[in-house]
């Protein structure tokens, strides 16, 4: 008899997604999906989708999907919990997104300790717009808005959003992951499971920062710049638990 | 409580909610309407609802939003410079057509202007937000129609799946009235949140909440789908007073919210002028027609305002002839007394 042993999440759609080659969403997404599967959540699961690359999420995902304004996505999530507590409620957010316009929301969410799970996908950079420059940008890096390359005199430094969250009382579990070979998406699967499980039993704010990759507007191939994740962008953004006080 | 009640205008706002099954609160401080937040967050958890205090008007509406999302019946409330920040969300609420509730105790502008009563966002209530979209606008002008009209306000936003804002101001807002509360009143609901509402998946396919139409032509087709649910409103939602018997009349007066109020003060104390008012109560819809009908008969058109003349421009157009249209206004927090009024009103006449 065969076996199969690994196929398409239910919670994905089996259509093609609107990202570019070497995008890590694509990657994040099915990770979100094969977790809620496993979690057996996928009926009861509501996602937030950002303003940006990820705006069309909702095409890609199975299961209910909600639009926010740029920025109030953790805004939106968190009172569709507060009205369904019982309900798995996520959002996803890109740095532009979560970092820069929705700096309130993000802290004041996390500061309440809302019980929902954030996946925070970090590509430093301005996506859908074609690549400006946002507060995660490294220094020296070239974007469309800092073309001389970012220097912290005239563009201040670039933004450590957990490391900024955790010392809030409400904030429960802080990871940052990447996605750049198998043995870092294995683990970043992990973080989400645990970001989502956090929810199921009540723990609280979860965050789960993904290093992304964004060849197109980083104008290097996927693979370099895969390595540029893990050389430069995780030389400033340390991998690993930032925070776990479950 | 029940029956007769001396109650304060803000407080018939939260009670109007709480009897319509409004389930979900989020507001922030701001006067001249601290009076709402600070009694729902006592009685919105006494009738098994939601507070939320925000950190922002931004974060005020985008939570009215995500509980409208998961189908609660919400509303937000705040004042002038509240309302600018809240109109994005506005936008994407009409855009998505989600219900929700929106009040504004209107006071004095522009900027940080004052505390006191004014009429000065009539603009942003019927012209709101980026996009071509419109909410339903209703101005109450006693206690009584402070609870009437926001109860009403939530089936109007469910019907339509549209924003809906009670517009008033500090005035109305602050003083009290005896009114009759209408508990057990059934909240209408045409259209079940159940039908549209994300809850989860759970035996149906997946629901989708968007405003974003990138496909060729979609975007303009959700318009054309949204003008048709906006004429329907045009048709059938229209409110405004109007006595039918003062048909011995030479001057209209027309006036909205507390302005109305002390309008009703003139006719009554200007014996020597032969006046009516009418008295828009949907700013939007606006009642153009039925003004236009009631303005032939008169001499000239009197528009008073808490503003420098912003429905008077809807005015022009019902009337159709600016010669007859007669304006008087003040504006950041001026209050128009019955005698400065009737002295305008007479010396036009003359």
């Amino acid at each position: 008899m065969e076996k199969l042993i690994y196929g398409m999440p239910e919670s994905l759609k089996n259509v093609s997604t609107t990202y570019c080659p070497g995008c890590s969403h694509s990657t994040v997404h099915k990770l979100i999906a094969e977790v809620i599967d496993e979690l057996k959540v996928r009926e009861k699961t509501i996602g937030v989708a950002p303003v940006g690359c990820a705006v069309f999420a909702y095409d890609f995902w199975n299961f209910d999907v909600t639009e926010a304004a740029h920025g109030r996505n953790q805004a939106v999530s968190a009172a569709i919990k507060r009205v369904l507590p019982d309900n798995v409620v996520f959002s996803y957010q890109g740095d532009g997104d979560l970092a820069s316009i929705g700096m309130a929301e993000t802290i004041h969410t996390a500061n309440r300790g809302e019980n929902i799970t954030v996946i925070f996908i970090n590509n430093t950079n301005y996506g859908m717009t074609g690549g400006q420059m946002a507060p995660t940008s490294l220094l020296g890096q070239v974007t469309t808005t800092s073309p001389k390359g970012r220097d912290a005199q005239h563009y201040g430094y670039p933004i450590k959003m957990l490391e900024l969250l955790a010392p809030l009382e409400g904030v429960k579990y802080l990871e940052r992951v990447k996605v750049t070979n198998a043995a870092s998406v294995i683990k970043a699967k992990k973080a989400i499971k645990k970001a989502f499980e956090n929810q199921i039993n009540n723990t609280g704010f979860s965050m789960i920062e993904v290093l992304g990759s964004c060849p197109a507007n980083w104008k290097k191939e996927p693979a370099e710049a895969n390595r540029w994740v893990d050389e430069k962008m995780a030389e400033f953004y340390p991998l690993g638990v930032i925070k776990d006080a479950r | 409580m029940s029956g007769k009640m001396l109650m304060k205008g803000n407080i018939a706002i939260a009670e109007g909610a709480i009897d319509a099954g409004c389930r979900f609160y989020a507001g922030y401080p701001i006067t001249p309407q601290n009076e709402i937040p600070e009694y729902m967050s006592k009685r919105m958890p006494e009738a098994g609802g939601v507070f939320m205090q925000a950190e922002s008007e931004l974060i005020s509406i985008n939570l009215v939003f995500g509980a409208s999302v998961a189908g609660a019946r919400s509303m937000t409330t705040s004042s002038s410079p509240g309302m600018s920040l809240m109109q994005e969300g506005i936008s994407y609420m009409a855009g998505c057509e989600l219900p929700g509730v929106i009040v504004n105790v209107m006071r004095g502008g522009p900027g940080l202007g004052n505390i006191a009563p004014s009429q000065s966002d009539y603009f942003q209530a019927v012209k709101p937000g980026h996009g071509d979209f419109r909410m339903i606008t209703l101005a109450p002008s006693n206690i009584q129609e402070m609870y009437d009209f926001t109860f009403e306000a939530f089936d109007l936003a469910d019907k339509y799946r549209n924003p809906v804002m009670i517009l008033t101001d500090g005035l109305l807002g602050q003083m009290m009235e005896t009114i009759e509360l209408s508990r057990g009143r059934k909240p209408l609901n045409p259209r079940p949140a159940s039908e549209w509402a994300l809850t989860g998946a759970k035996g149906r396919e997946p629901r989708k909440i968007l405003s974003l139409l990138m496909k060729p032509g979609a975007l303009e087709q959700h318009n054309y789908d949204l003008w048709k649910k906006y004429d329907e409103i045009k048709k059938s939602e229209l409110r405004y007073e109007f006595n039918e018997k003062e048909k011995d009349y030479d001057c209209l007066i027309v006036a909205f919210g507390s302005v109305a109020r002390t309008s009703k003060g003139v006719i009554a104390e200007g014996k020597d002028i032969k006046a009516a008012l009418f008295r828009p109560v949907t700013l939007w819809p606006f009642p153009y027609a039925e003004l236009r009908e009631a303005a032939k008969k008169a001499k000239k058109v009197f528009v008073f305002e808490m503003n420098m003349g912003q429905m008077v421009e809807d005015v022009r157009l019902a009337v159709q002839d600016d010669s007859k249209v007669e304006f008087y206004g003040r504006p950041g927090g001026g209050l128009p007394s019955q005698e400065e009024l009737l002295s305008f009103l007479r010396k036009k006449v003359k």
